[in-house]
């Protein structure tokens, strides 16, 4: 299988060659940077699309069908629209935590990225403690939140950002232990290594029982800490309007537009990396001529099928059931997830003790 | 009736009776809370519904008719309660005896400035607070000059009025607060995706839970009933379209019914035919949209495409008949309009043949599921004695437990010979109501099919008078309307024109009613209860 770090080690030789090493990892850092946000904002683009044809098909429509072929360029008009409009300023409101609150919320979401595996080497920085890396940097998303309800000064923002506050620190901790159960498993927070753990089989069938009931907790904590229906009372729109982002326009809403579908790519991704083996294909041990043609597929095809078909199932979520009450969602999650979580994990650490795993 | 009467006049002597379709009692307003209290209290009259209050200015003298049913007996009576004085006029409030007086009182305030001691909220309900005079009294001038179009925000105010009657007969004007001094209150409309229009709630709340709501109306008021007035009878029909938009058909029926009634119109079978299959399709696509939105409110989006599916076609089927798709105008004087399209009658065959199925998938895609389960049961409780005193019709009224279909209780047009059964449910909760709502198109179903087959040949609108007058009298009528039960007063003093004609819609208690079963619940569940009232915003402000 191609490694793409190959290319990279190459890159970083052929610019040694005529420039000093701090002006090299500048000019890396750069590329990395446009690199990020070009692929933040397609993803993001192809994310709204593809939930706004998912969602047709599910209410008998076509969903967008007028701008491009098959309404492909929809998001592109939808973008720039977005991009034009005006930032209304508002009165009363604490204007620096007003402005600050939509780039906190897209800055968590983009330093997620940098530990996601995209392929075979093709990940930003990959070092030891990666998961935990990404556990702490999706946490700044509710700090944002937070600040977005109490500076914008309105009563149904107020409420939303207390919602959403209560909501994802509960959710954080079905999160951390699902993926501390996986931890558990793999036996190392390094992304690569969690990955290459994965080469003959993938850990969703390899830890069996723990791992499913892991994959379970997490996509259903996911959805919740993405506050995405069923769970999006943040900004449930019968009851508080558009709650915490009730008061924003033109490109600052724009961004936490864009940090709700990144975010649904973040933790679907999150979920291929812990259960489907990120970007490592379908391998099945003995059956070498099979593995071998898998090989055949890129790692970041492997990566974004295995993200997006996860996504799938969040957006079929959403477009199905109703909608949790606030005291409904906490009671799920410390009555129900969290005692589960627990047990969970130490049937994971017996599995793991006593080597019941294929 | 007459024993009715010979118990009423022992008890009170100093009350006097007229005969009408229902009987009048007269009574003067001192004894006036007494007899409401025995005619609610005793076993033998047992008036427990207030259908309506009737504000009246007969020129001389101003005062209401209270229109009262009995659902023990069955039985219906009205009083009527009178004062001279045009200058400050006062009559005794009965919102101690049903909670629903408080609001219909507030709307006489409104209308007629008739002030009721001990009525706890004496502000307007549907005009702006500092509205001068008041329209619906005969004297009322309508001239711009004196209540101009503002274009300053409209006046608030945290207080309201009470006029409280001491022992000693002292009757004393007091301001209360509506909400405490230090509650945190929301705006919960009048632009608002969960009110269904423009309707406000003003949500005091504490954290998540609610602690009181005041309901604000009159955004959309129109004053159809003062513009009635003006208007010869059958152009007051147009107006029956604009009331609760989904149930137009309904609406027209009783309308047209109390015209025919009084004017002593006989229609031909083959319209009370048609009238009835209008009535009862616009039922079904009424109640899907109610599913629809409903389950909107509460997240469940894909639910809304599904039943609007069901709904356009319907309003296709009206739309080929009636050449529109909300406001039909078809029900008139004498029947309908124009005949039925040619194809209605395999229209609605292919309707009858998809419902089922369609609602066999709501109920798997949504009534069992988890959540609904959780958002739905044994949120808004309301029991059978609450229904009634904050009267609560339609299919909402009968999730309680309390049989108030009008179509059965009393039959009007061909309903009685009809086979189809009442729904009724105990539970009493949100859940409850949804279930009735979808278990009332199966009924409406089963009403059209037995139908269908059977329109008979006639024609379908009688030959009436070109200028139509109303002999000198009043009526009353009341018919099912989607929402629940829809009531029409008309007064006529022998013109062209209704000296008064009084609305009275189904939806108004139901928004009324939402205070009393939100506190103590959650903002969420706000939603939930607001949803499964289905009240419409133009029926209550009218």
């Amino acid at each position: 299988m191609f490694d793409f770090s190959q290319f990279t080690t190459w890159l970083h030789q052929t610019l040694l060659g005529f420039m000093p090493e701090w002006l090299a990892v500048t000019a890396e850092c750069v590329l990395i940077g446009f690199a990020l946000l070009l692929g933040y904002s397609v993803l993001a683009l192809f994310y709204i699309l593809y939930e706004r044809k998912i969602c047709a098909y599910f209410q008998c429509r076509l969903g967008p069908v007028r701008v491009g072929p098959w309404g492909l360029l929809q998001s592109v008009a939808d973008m720039f629209k977005i991009l034009i409009k005006e930032l209304i300023s508002l009165k009363h409101v604490d204007q620096f935590l007003f402005a600050l609150a939509p780039y906190l919320v897209i800055l968590a979401s983009m330093l997620s990225f940098a530990v996601l595996p995209w392929g075979n080497g093709m990940q930003i920085i990959d070092f030891n403690i990666g998961i935990f890396f990404l556990i702490a940097v999706s946490s700044i998303g509710v700090l944002g939140i937070l600040l977005a309800g109490w500076s914008s000064a309105n009563k149904f923002t107020l409420i939303g950002a207390l919602r959403s506050g209560a909501q994802m620190v509960s959710y954080e901790l079905s999160i951390g232990l699902s993926v501390l159960t996986m931890v558990c498993f793999a036996g190392t927070m390094e992304v690569g290594g969690i990955v290459e753990a994965q080469s003959d089989l993938w850990f969703i069938v390899k830890g069996h029982i723990p791992a499913i009931i892991a994959f379970i907790i997490y996509l259903i904590a996911g959805t919740a800490e993405t506050n995405r229906g069923p769970f999006d009372l943040p900004e449930a729109e019968s009851e508080l309007t558009a709650g915490y982002h009730t008061e924003y326009s033109g490109i600052h809403f724009g961004f936490y537009y864009l940090a709700e579908y990144l975010n649904l790519f973040i933790v679907s991704g999150v979920a291929a990396l812990l259960f489907f083996g990120g970007w490592m294909p379908l391998h099945i041990p003995g059956w070498d001529a099979f593995n071998g043609a898998m090989d055949w597929i890129p790692g970041i095809v492997w990566f974004l099928v295995k993200a997006i078909a996860i996504s799938f199932i969040i957006i079929w979520f959403k477009w199905t059931f109703p909608r949790l009450r606030i005291d409904q969602i906490l009671k799920l999650e410390w009555k129900y997830l969290l005692p589960i979580n627990l047990v969970n994990l130490v049937l994971m650490a017996l599995i793991v003790v006593y080597g019941i795993h294929l | 009736m007459a024993d009715m009467q010979e118990k009423i006049a022992k008890l009170f002597p100093e009350a006097t009776f007229e005969a009408g379709d229902t009987l009048l009692v007269n009574i003067p307003d001192s004894r006036w809370h007494e007899l409401a209290k025995t005619l609610r209290d005793d076993d033998e009259l047992a008036f427990d519904y207030l259908v309506t209050i009737v504000g009246m200015d007969w020129a001389d003298s101003l005062g209401c008719i209270y229109y009262l049913n009995s659902t023990k007996h069955g039985t219906h009576i009205s009083v009527k309660v009178s004062t001279t004085d045009r200058i400050q006029p006062m009559l005794h409030s009965i919102s101690d005896l049903w909670a629903i007086a408080v609001i219909y009182e507030r709307e006489v305030y409104d209308f007629f400035g008739i002030v009721f001691i001990n009525n706890p909220d004496m502000r307007r309900l549907f005009l702006s607070i500092d509205w001068k005079g008041y329209p619906l009294r005969k004297d009322y001038d309508a001239s711009p000059e004196v209540n101009p179009v503002s274009t300053e925000n409209e006046r608030q105010s945290d207080f309201t009025n009470t006029w409280v009657e001491g022992p000693d007969g002292k009757i004393e004007k007091k301001e209360v607060r509506v909400f405490e001094k230090d509650d945190f209150v929301v705006n919960i409309g009048p632009q608002h995706p969960a009110t269904h229009g423009v309707l406000r709630f003003r949500t005091a709340v504490d954290g998540e839970e609610i602690k009181k709501i005041d309901v604000y109306m009159g955004y959309i008021h129109r004053g159809i009933e003062k513009i009635c007035e003006q208007l010869t009878y059958p152009q007051t029909l147009h107006f029956m379209d604009r009331l609760d938009y989904f149930s137009a058909h309904p609406y027209h029926h009783g309308l047209c019914m109390t015209i025919e009634q009084a004017a002593g119109i006989e229609i031909s079978r083959r319209a009370q035919v048609i009238r009835v299959l209008m009535d009862e399709l616009s039922r079904i696509a009424s109640h899907c949209l109610f599913i629809g939105t409903f389950c909107m409110d509460l997240g469940a989006t894909t639910m809304l495409f599904y039943t609007l599916r069901v709904r356009e076609q319907i309003l296709d089927i009206m739309e080929k008949t009636c050449g529109a798709r909300m406001t039909f105008n078809y029900e008139c004087i004498g029947g309908v309009m124009q005949d039925l399209h040619p194809d209605f009658v395999k229209d609605v065959k292919a309707l009858l043949e998809v419902l089922p199925a369609n609602i066999k998938e709501y109920n798997k895609i949504f009534t069992g599921n988890v959540i609904t389960r959780g958002r739905m049961e044994n949120v808004g409780v309301l029991s059978r004695e609450d229904a009634i005193s904050w009267s609560i019709t339609g299919p909402s009224g009968r999730a309680s437990g309390w049989a108030c279909d009008i179509r059965k209780t009393d039959p009007y047009s061909i309903y009685s010979e009809l086979d189809f059964e009442e729904v009724t449910r105990t539970e009493g909760d949100s859940m409850a109501r949804f279930k009735v709502r979808m278990d009332e198109m199966v009924q409406s179903a089963r009403i059209i099919e037995q139908l269908i087959d059977n329109i008979p040949e006639g024609e379908y609108c009688v030959k009436v008078p070109k200028v139509l007058k109303l002999p000198v009298g009043h009526w009353f009528r009341m018919v099912e309307g989607c929402r629940g039960a829809f009531g029409i007063y008309i007064e006529s003093d022998g013109t062209t024109s209704p000296y008064r004609l009084k609305i009275v819609p189904p939806c108004l208690p139901a928004a009324a009613v939402v205070d009393h079963l939100t506190r103590g619940n959650k903002i969420a569940d706000l939603i939930t209860i607001g949803g499964s009232m289905d009240y419409i915003v133009p029926d209550i402000d009218r």
